[in-house]
């Protein structure tokens, strides 16, 4: 029934899953092309349909410090939180989910404390940082509170991902490296990072994603210069304008571009890999 | 920043040195579950100094006195009293639990489905890692303006209505698309629809298709491979699947405000109101009692299944 071979015949199954899955991306992708076409609203136009026109008004809104927001500047912020989030998550959570690979004294607990961090609601984690800073006398700041909001949320997530990652991941490669006479870093260096690098840099992805998309744990803790997300809910409160999804097309067509970019050069190094085993 | 990550990796440069003379080979090794500590510490100290410690403030806090003028110490159960003696809580609770519920059936239904026909329908890693890829792209944009998206598209004049009138199935715009319960759940399936996808994707890619080959060589029907292969050798998947969506329904701030057009309110809505207002010592009551609502779920789905056995081996 399943992986079948090319050329077997389909069962009714593939039909009826394939129309979900179609019916599926329709629902994910309709409203966004709806905000992707009404972020070309002509100038006097609104946040809904009719479109009144055609305009790039919008996106040059994007670039100019308005009176509401300053975009350029929160999105450099959010960039420059995420990347520092999603260095740290890899290292801290790598070495964790290598620890985790045998049973140690306080296993249970500290398990049970990232599950708990993980589904935590995220506006209380901020809240209960927030007031910790408050008591200690502390200002919350972009790379104190607001980063360790973030990283109570980005942890638990790596170490996850970890696990899945490190479950496929046969030991007997690192013993055969230390019979042949590896030690410890040249194991860790040569065979344990190459073999778990895809799962590391989909950790590494995956932290700055939710990084940069990060609200309810940063609002809380971020001081008063905001991130990107905080700057794109203080619009939505105070004006609406189809600046928003400008904003939203914008960020889909660079993460479009940039996928398609590594997935390209993904399959170029498996070309060239199969290359050199065949010569 | 880094030496925490420097410090966990110490451990692997302490435990042998390189072999020079085979003779003169000392090494000296730390116990494994030092290593392990060493490993996991960085890991251990964050949550602890940024999550156990801070609930533990809030819990603290929920006894406390407060006016307008600040909060003080002491021990009151006032503010649980309170927050048990008003309806409204037990109306946001139950709103919130209701919208969990059904979101919960709605995103495990589509997500298994859609993770089997990824895993086991489609042929060839390149066209899976794409269709993948086109699951996973929406959410790089922001979940605040994939939230908003909705409203032109289920709005009166909206895209949808437009083409139910279009096709000539609606003779005027449906309303009750907007602003309504409908809105909300259609919302969080939408933003929480991966959640359950990623998990349940990484369980199944670990049966062996063999597996499934062998039983319907052995005369099960299509239906009780499922019941009693795919579906119990998912269930971690699965488990973690429904606890994320569970708890981001229950955490949730931003949909139910954006997209109820007021008529229903969520928990953590309600508390951060409160947290504007400063009212620090009822928001932490609030606060203490979602946490252990939470926790009393989250400990049930995982009673049900031992994650924590599947996942780390």
């Amino acid at each position: 029934m399943a992986a079948g071979r090319i050329g077997e015949k389909r069962p009714w199954t593939f039909y009826a899953l394939a129309t979900l899955f179609g019916a599926f991306l329709l629902f994910l992708y309709g409203p966004m092309f709806v905000i992707y076409i009404l972020s070309f609203q002509g100038e006097n136009g609104g946040v809904t349909f009719p479109m009144v026109g055609f305009s790039l008004a919008w996106f040059r809104e994007i670039f100019q410090p308005g009176q509401m927001a300053n975009i350029p500047v929160s999105f450099s912020r959010s960039i420059g939180l995420a990347t520092v989030v999603s260095l740290l998550t890899v290292v801290i959570s790598v070495a964790a989910g290598l620890g985790f690979r045998r049973r140690f004294p306080g296993s249970g607990i500290l398990f049970y404390l990232a599950v708990a961090s993980l589904v935590m609601p995220s506006l209380l984690v901020g809240f209960g940082i927030g007031l910790s800073f408050q008591f200690l006398g502390i200002e919350p700041g972009l790379f104190t509170s607001a980063l360790g909001a973030q990283l109570t949320w980005t942890l638990p997530f790596g170490l996850f991902a970890m696990f899945a990652v490190v479950n496929r991941f046969n030991r007997s490669w690192e013993e055969a490296a230390a019979d042949l006479g590896a030690n410890a870093w040249q194991r860790l260096r040569h065979v344990t990072i190459p073999i778990l690098l895809p799962g590391i840099v989909g950790v590494a992805m995956g932290a700055f994603t939710l990084s940069y998309d990060e609200y309810a744990r940063t609002t809380l803790t971020i001081g008063t210069r905001n991130t990107l997300p905080l700057e794109i809910y203080a619009l939505i409160s105070s004006a609406t304008s189809p600046t928003l999804f400008a904003i939203g097309t914008l960020t889909t067509g660079v993460s479009f571009v940039a996928i398609t970019f590594s997935l390209l050069l993904v399959l170029r190094m498996q070309r060239r890999r199969a290359f050199a085993k065949a010569g | 920043m880094n030496s925490a990550g420097l410090i966990s990796i110490l451990p692997f440069a302490l435990r042998g040195r390189p072999v020079t003379e085979p003779g003169k080979r000392r090494r000296t090794r730390l116990p494994s579950w030092l290593v392990s500590w060493f490993q996991v510490g960085p890991l251990a100290l964050i949550l602890v100094v940024l999550f156990a410690l801070p609930t533990c403030l809030f819990l603290v806090v929920s006894f406390y006195d407060y006016d307008r003028m600040g909060i003080y110490p002491a021990f009151l159960l006032d503010n649980y009293r309170e927050l048990f003696t008003t309806r409204a809580t037990w109306r946001v609770y139950a709103s919130s639990l209701k919208f969990a519920v059904i979101v919960w059936a709605i995103t495990l239904f589509l997500g298994f489905n859609i993770s089997y026909f990824l895993i086991f329908h489609v042929r060839g890693a390149v066209v899976r890692t794409v269709l993948f890829l086109l699951c996973a792209i929406p959410f790089w944009t922001s979940g605040i303006i994939r939230t908003i998206a909705w409203i032109p598209f289920l709005g009166r004049n909206g895209a949808f209505n437009q083409i139910l009138m279009g096709l000539g199935i609606a003779s005027h715009p449906l309303t009750f698309l907007l602003f309504s319960d409908f809105s909300v759940i259609v919302t969080y399936v939408h933003l929480f629809t991966l959640l359950m996808i990623g998990p349940i994707a990484n369980s199944l890619s670990k049966i062996d298709p063999a597996l499934m080959e062998a039983a319907v060589d052995a005369g099960a029907s299509r239906w009780r491979t499922m019941v009693d292969i795919v579906i119990p050798l998912s269930k971690t998947g699965i488990t973690l699947g429904s606890i994320l969506v569970f708890t981001q329904v229950m955490g949730d701030y931003f949909v139910v405000r954006q997209m109820s057009g007021g008529q229903s309110a969520s928990i953590v809505s309600m508390l951060s109101t409160q947290i504007q207002a400063m009212e620090y010592p009822p928001a932490s009551a609030n606060a203490m009692v979602l946490v252990i609502f939470v926790a009393i779920l989250v400990a049930a789905m995982m009673k049900v299944v031992d994650v924590r056995k599947e996942l780390v081996k």
